[in-house]
């Protein structure tokens, strides 16, 4: 058998590729393009200028038309390639161009004007990732401010919601109380319905609290998860209770048994939860939505849904403004993914 | 003793930082402690989530059924009169639940109708891709932690990212029609006809969630003993034998946790195709939650009292699916 062959269809264990083995890369490989192609696609075409944008059928690299400074002339001047009567080609750059004629000039000697039939012209172009799009997309999209608010928004309600949820598991799970139990299964029954059922009086309460566009208004509500404090309560359930006694014994404050005792030995479950909480918060859509009317205070979500609205036509930009409203969460995921992942398969929710 | 070992793996300043913090509430929480006695602290450690849960939660929860007994276009309760049940009386003021133009609220029905059958689709197929991508994953796969991460990283794109690769790509002059058109192809309306659209939002919600319930399932077959498995090659069974034999059933408990999961977010569907179709073209995408916002916040008439109504009756159903899926995971911890 040739080695070479051999090699490549050695797999762990030494045994050889088969054919299932064949079909499960198959598989895995399609898998990728089509759940990675689409975001591959959208950073492509963020670099394109407005014109390949509109071009159909679309071409996957971001080209762009050449140009040359040619003395003589102010501004830098397209290239194109032009076929001549006898089959020569020449690249010629255009100075102007008057209905099916097109006045042009060889870079080399710009004192000639060659006049050249438009159709016997092809424009030369090469891949170009240009930032026009990010540049002039800025100008409108507070990109900045949107940002600000995001990360204020998912930072803040990300480390209330480790502290309250974290208290309120730990009284739940090391205690025993009057209430305790009625306490425990309201919050496990209001799992079951959705917030979004429930927008009108949630925005009634907000608007009689007065938060209506104040970013408090996106941080707090949200914050009580019952899913955050369930996952915690079942995490502190296991840490024996032991050494909060001896904790008591040597004089420790409740408080300090909570702080310096059960936090630190449920820091993986809170990591999880600190993940999951920044994931719900950071894409939170529905929400900022209604509460937030004034641009000033939108999330990046929320700034980008405003943006399309006011660009319709002009998807360079549009599309622009969406690779950097995804950056962050990849950046972040990139750094984390295998917590991420196997945080997510140990404890199933999201 | 234990306190000190346990915070020894912050770094130093961090360390210093937490331990003052936790001092200088512990100054004011001790005489708190004196003051309020043992038995009312549980309470102190309820209370901040208790009240932000009872705020924003609960009670909206319960001032829903509020609007849901009263009419009328004011926003504030107080100014809302009691009409009984007259607004599930209009949304169920039909001849033929089965033809929506029939009803009075029409649009409701089709809300219906559309999240019913977007429902069933979107949850066999995606279970069924999962399951797939989950055992293929289970293999002996080199690369697997890439894979897991490349099929898990559309579950962390926001709803409106989503939708709006999804427009770009299924746009008239888009990718799509692109790549049909070079092969030869005409052009296809996907987000202008109804059906086509119905068929892109079930594939684009699949696309953008499928990651999370292989997780899941990839856990489950992973927890399966691989003893079983030599002990079934060694009886002689077949791959494909064994699969029926052991993973099947093994996984059987993870199943139907992942199938109602999968349910209950697929009956509450709103965000991405808020973004992605706005509920287009005409009804064809209108699904249930996206007629309670629409009833609620973004028709110029208001209808709160409809809107609550037609919220209750769907937390009824998401309570009957959430109960089965605490019995399932009873049945799973057995």
């Amino acid at each position: 058998m040739n080695p070479i062959l051999e090699f490549l269809t050695r797999k762990r264990g030494r045994k050889k590729l088969n054919f299932s083995d064949i079909l499960s890369y198959t598989y895995l490989m399609l898998g990728v393009l089509i759940m990675f192609g689409p975001v591959l696609w959208l950073i492509m075409s963020s670099f394109k200028s407005s014109i390949e944008i509109a071009r159909f059928p679309p071409r996957f690299f971001p080209y762009r038309q050449q140009t040359v400074v040619v003395e003589g002339y102010e501004e830098p001047l397209q290239l194109f390639e032009v076929t001549f009567e006898d089959g020569s080609t020449r690249e010629l750059a255009q100075v102007r161009r008057v209905g099916i004629e097109a006045q042009m000039v060889d870079p080399q000697n710009p004192d000639e004007i060659i006049s050249v039939n438009i159709n016997q012209r092809e424009p030369v172009e090469s891949i170009y990732f240009g930032l026009e799009n990010y540049i002039t997309g800025v100008s409108t999209f507070n990109f900045g401010r949107f940002l600000w608010n995001s990360v204020i928004v998912t930072v803040a309600a990300t480390l209330l919601t480790l502290l309250v949820n974290s208290m309120a598991a730990f009284g739940l799970a090391k205690y025993k109380f009057p209430g305790r139990q009625t306490i425990f299964l309201t919050m496990i029954a209001t799992l079951m319905v959705p917030l979004s059922v429930v927008m009108v009086p949630i925005f009634l309460v907000i608007t009689r609290v007065g938060w209506n566009n104040n970013l408090l208004g996106i941080i707090v509500p949200v914050a009580a998860t019952p899913t955050g404090v369930f996952l915690l309560r079942q995490y502190m359930l296991t840490i024996p209770n032991e050494l909060m006694d001896s904790a008591r014994i040597d004089g420790a404050s409740e408080w300090r048994i909570y702080a310096q005792i059960i936090l630190p030995l449920a820091k993986p479950a809170l990591a999880v939860l600190a993940i999951f909480s920044v994931m719900w918060r950071w894409n939170d859509f529905l929400w900022p939505l209604i509460v937030l009317s004034r641009s000033e205070y939108f999330t990046l979500q929320v700034g980008l849904a405003a943006f399309q609205g006011e660009h319709m036509v002009q998807w360079n930009l549009t599309l622009a403004m969406t690779v950097l409203t995804l950056l962050p969460i990849t950046i972040v995921f990139a750094i984390l993914q295998r917590h991420i992942t196997t945080g997510i398969a140990t404890t199933g929710l999201k | 003793m234990k306190s000190e070992k346990s915070t020894g793996s912050y770094s130093t300043f961090a360390g210093s930082m937490g331990h003052s913090f936790i001092s200088i509430f512990d100054f004011f929480l001790t005489p708190l402690q004196k003051l309020i006695g043992i038995k009312g602290i549980p309470y102190m450690f309820v209370l901040p989530n208790l009240l932000i849960f009872g705020i924003f939660i609960l009670y909206p929860m319960l001032l829903n059924f509020v609007y849901a007994f009263t009419g009328g276009a004011a926003f504030f309760p107080d100014q809302r009169s009691f009409v009984g049940f007259r607004n599930f009386e209009r949304i169920f003021d039909c001849q033929n639940i089965m033809m929506p133009n029939t009803c009075r609220e029409d649009l409701f029905w089709r809300a219906v109708h559309n999240t019913i059958v977007y429902v069933i689709a979107q949850v066999i197929l995606m279970v069924l891709i999962a399951l797939i991508t989950a055992l293929v994953l289970n293999r002996n796969i080199k690369w697997r932690g890439f894979f897991r991460s490349v099929y898990f990283y559309p579950c962390l794109l926001s709803p409106i990212v989503v939708g709006l690769i999804w427009q770009w790509i299924l746009m008239d002059s888009g990718l799509l029609n692109g790549i049909l058109t070079s092969l030869g192809f005409a052009r296809q309306p996907f987000l202008v006809r109804a059906n086509w659209a119905r068929f892109w939002v079930i594939l684009v919600s699949v696309w953008s969630q499928m990651g999370f319930f292989m997780l899941i399932l990839l856990a489950g077959l992973q927890s399966i003993p691989n003893d079983l498995y030599e002990a079934a090659s060694i009886d002689g069974a077949t791959n494909w034998k064994a699969f029926i034999g052991i993973t099947l059933p093994l996984l059987m408990p993870t199943m139907t946790v992942v199938i109602v999961l999968a349910l209950i977010r697929a009956v509450q569907v709103f965000e991405i195709i808020y973004a992605f179709t706005g509920g287009g073209p005409g009804t064809a995408t209108l699904y249930l939650v996206q007629f309670i916002y629409n009833y609620g916040f973004a028709s110029p008439n208001r209808q709160f009292g409809v809107a609550a109504a037609a919220s209750l009756l769907m937390a009824g159903v998401l309570i009957v699916l959430t109960l089965a899926q605490l019995a399932a995971r009873r049945e799973e911890a057995y």
